[in-house]
């Protein structure tokens, strides 16, 4: 296992485990005419998929999960690419379909917001259920961003 | 490092809603001047602009495992965004008024994609339980919770929950070459295109 990064907290981890939220190598090809598959690190880290050469520790980039769409190619296969650019796609083939099937799930739901729009739906039910504010506690509940209905919708297929 | 900086910057200044924007003064790194500056926060990216009108961002700062707080400062109404780690930066930013500054504080400090999770959690946990009751209640329903719910695998349920603190810290020194890199970018392509332009430049 390489040195993927500092290790914080004295070893909570294990030396085993690499400290992102989802990483495995995966064949990724860029969207460059006449790019390639090639072998990458694929890091998620909160809204961020970093792609590191498998034995590098610096990411060799990054992609900012936002306004993104991640959608199901051939077998074994998914796509990120972006609402402005459509046809761009980052392609990336999995060792297999319940691999392939697990990044998506987890790519989708990577977005800031995918997260804003989870909370405002929560707050609602919650809301709907007792009659009180669940972010009162948080004192939060006053913020314009997670007011329902303040967001343009997007459309549908989005993560 | 590569990014996708067409999506940033397009995310940037698409107009799906601020949590925040305003004029910021932003002190230099290697001089300590202050550079007004427009800054739109969207998420857990504080985009900074050079003026209002700009069509694209000049730098980001990525605002995850960072702390926000009030600054010592001949400079009034100043705060600061520090950032541990090797390869640590601090961005100390003044706002135009003390209403300004308590404003910006408090959006920047809650506007990590780690703070929502938390929420997101919280808020997730009390509506299962008014549903199906505290752990150990109902047993064998499926609502319609289930689809938000993250899917529970061995393999990744457990490393979220227990790396997260862990990949956060890992990833600030990254996020900090981030908004080094992107900001640097984006002046060498607005070099370029002004050139282009004006070759007499």
């Amino acid at each position: 296992m390489g040195p993927w990064g500092l290790q914080r907290g004295g070893g909570r981890r294990g030396p085993a485990r690499p400290p992102a939220e989802k990483a495995a190598e995966i064949l990724m090809r860029l969207p460059k005419k006449g790019s390639v598959l090639k072998k990458r690190l694929v890091k998620l880290v909160v809204n961020f998929l970093f792609y590191f050469r498998t034995d590098e520790a610096e990411p060799i980039g990054a992609l900012l999960l936002e306004h993104c769409r991640i959608a199901k190619e051939e077998e074994n296969v998914f796509s990120i690419s972006f609402i402005e650019e459509p046809e761009r796609k980052y392609c990336f083939e999995c060792d297999s379909e319940e691999q392939c099937r697990e990044w998506i799930e987890a790519l989708k739901r990577a977005s800031y917001e995918f997260m804003r729009r989870s909370l405002i739906f929560y707050r609602n039910e919650i809301q709907k259920m007792t009659g009180k504010d669940p972010l009162e506690q948080f004192g939060i509940s006053e913020e314009a961003r997670f007011q329902l209905g303040t967001r343009k919708p997007e459309s549908p297929g989005l993560g | 490092m590569k990014l996708n900086e067409r999506s940033l910057a397009f995310y940037a200044t698409c107009d799906s809603p601020a949590d925040n924007a305003g004029f910021l003064y932003k002190r230099g790194e290697r001089h300590t001047a202050y550079h007004r500056r427009w800054f739109v926060l969207k998420g857990n990216m504080l985009f900074y602009f050079e003026e209002r009108e700009s069509r694209e961002p000049v730098g980001v700062i990525v605002l995850e495992g960072c702390t926000v707080e009030l600054c010592d400062s001949a400079e009034e109404f100043t705060f600061a965004i520090r950032f541990g780690g090797a390869k640590s930066r601090t961005y100390v930013l003044a706002a135009e008024s003390q209403a300004a500054m308590e404003s910006w504080v408090k959006s920047l400090s809650r506007a990590s994609f780690d703070y929502m999770r938390l929420v997101v959690r919280e808020l997730e946990k009390q509506l299962e339980e008014m549903r199906w009751g505290p752990a150990g209640g109902c047993g064998g329903c499926q609502g319609s919770l289930s689809s938000w719910k993250p899917k529970p695998s061995g393999r990744t349920s457990s490393s979220e929950v227990g790396s997260t603190g862990a990949a956060v810290a890992e990833s600030t020194s990254t996020f900090c070459q981030l908004h080094e890199r992107y900001g640097r970018e984006v002046a060498q392509l607005r070099q370029g295109w002004l050139q282009r332009r004006d070759p007499q430049l």
